[in-house]
């Protein structure tokens, strides 16, 4: 923007201001135009990185398939390897056995990337409120959109997909810090401690679980 | 009843313990210090013939006066009949039995099992690591009884100790390769893996 601005004319002149402020108002639309083809065209060709490792996996299949076809929606190809995909969807549940390796995948994607975390027990852990399963995907890496649901239907998922889409519309060059990665901190954590404490706590029936110790 | 439990304590007398009808099943109890020769007279004596480890698993029960259960679940193939093979263990003690590999190469990720779950220890094992739960994992045994249902460490301990270990170190190719078992194949097998090319094979030229 700065360049634009600097200019070998003299300022002060009657027409600088008025010529300035057109120039300011052309340069604004074309960036507005720019972001909205690329973000159309982001939108528009997602690839999903499938991760699948419950039930909610047997949805997403469903929702590849022939009947909901996904491909509708410009995620014509499943991008098996995560270096050549835009959105990781993690369909089910992830033990922590798996949390490095979902970790991984996430870093090896390259920007643009989005998360989809479909399902209850992605978003939340969902019933398994025990020692072997993350409480939410979210502490892990980053979530643009949740899909709830036990599994989610197809629909839902395609539900969250179309968010997405809207989500990305809604993005803009212009922002540097959106498109940043966001490494583990010094200790390892993707969040605070304390934040991950809090929003791993137990919820609806689980609070009602015997804890033996 | 099954006939087995009767001949059991006619063999082993005292290292046979009782011997209950449950749903159908026999379950007999035995010695912990008894579980090779009790299980391998069970597979080989002609009449008896258990040639099939169904399962091994333990069981630890809420009521903390009871013992600690290490249960085989063994069966006859060519005679189409179960039994069940019981050794108590003190939970408060020494949990150590020995292990049925020699018998049975099936019981090996078995064993691991138990000893992942209950931290039960199989003497003569030839490879007792956890199987399920990962090699860095230190909150103790999840199946036991003073485990806490959402584990021993805070949330963010467990994130941040799953986060740190290296997904490689489970799952390593030579753990899944069959490059150590060459030697004990079938003969028709290794001439089938010697025409295929499938990794590299220790004795392929």
């Amino acid at each position: 923007m700065k360049h634009v601005l600097e200019t070998k004319e003299v300022a002060g002149s009657p027409n600088w201001l008025t010529t300035r402020f057109e120039e300011l108002v052309r340069w604004a639309l074309r960036v507005t135009r720019v972001d909205k083809a690329v973000n159309w065209s982001r939108a528009n060709s997602l690839w999903p990185m499938p991760f699948g490792t419950a039930c909610c996996a047997i949805e997403f299949m469903a929702t590849a398939a022939s009947r909901f076809d996904f491909a509708r929606f410009g995620m014509e190809r499943q991008a098996f390897s995560p270096r050549q995909a835009d959105v990781l969807i993690c369909a089910g549940r992830l033990p922590f056995k798996l949390a490095p390796v979902i970790r991984r995948i996430y870093d090896q994607m390259p920007q643009p990337k989005w998360v989809i975390s479909m399902g209850a027990c992605a978003s939340s852990g969902g019933i398994f409120d025990n020692y072997a399963m993350v409480q939410g995907i979210d502490t892990i890496v980053p979530v643009d959109v949740y899909v709830p649901g036990c599994p989610p239907r197809p629909e839902g998922l395609l539900y969250g997909v179309l968010l997405l889409h809207k989500k990305i519309k809604g993005e803009s060059l212009l922002d540097p810090a959106l498109r940043q990665e966001q490494p583990l901190d010094e200790r390892g954590l993707r969040l605070p401690p304390e934040t991950i404490d809090e929003i791993s706590e137990p919820f609806g029936n689980s609070v009602h679980q015997f804890r033996s110790a | 009843m099954n006939a087995s439990a009767d001949a059991l304590r006619a063999t082993f007398s005292t290292a046979i313990g009782r011997a209950v009808e449950s749903c159908g099943d026999t379950i007999v109890y035995i010695a912990s210090d008894r579980v090779l020769d009790v299980l391998r007279w069970l597979r080989d004596t002609p009449g008896h013939q258990y040639n099939y480890l169904v399962d091994v698993t333990a069981v630890e029960y809420r009521d903390r006066e009871r013992p600690l259960e290490v249960v085989y679940q063994v069966r006859s193939l060519e005679r189409r009949v179960d039994l069940r093979v019981k050794v108590e263990l003190d939970p408060q003690g020494d949990l150590t039995v020995d292990s049925v590999v020699p018998l049975w190469q099936g019981a090996n990720w078995l064993e691991r099992e138990v000893y992942d779950m209950f931290g039960v220890t199989f003497r003569g094992h030839p490879d007792l690591r956890r199987i399920l739960m990962w090699e860095t994992y230190a909150e103790g045994y999840p199946l036991r009884k003073d485990f806490p249902l959402r584990g021993r460490f805070s949330r963010a301990e467990q994130v941040r100790q799953a986060l740190a270990t290296n997904p490689e170190a489970h799952y390593s190719l030579e753990e899944l390769s069959i490059a150590d078992a060459f030697a004990e194949l079938p003969e028709d097998m290794k001439e089938r893996l010697r025409r295929g090319e499938r990794g590299k094979l220790p004795h392929s030229e």
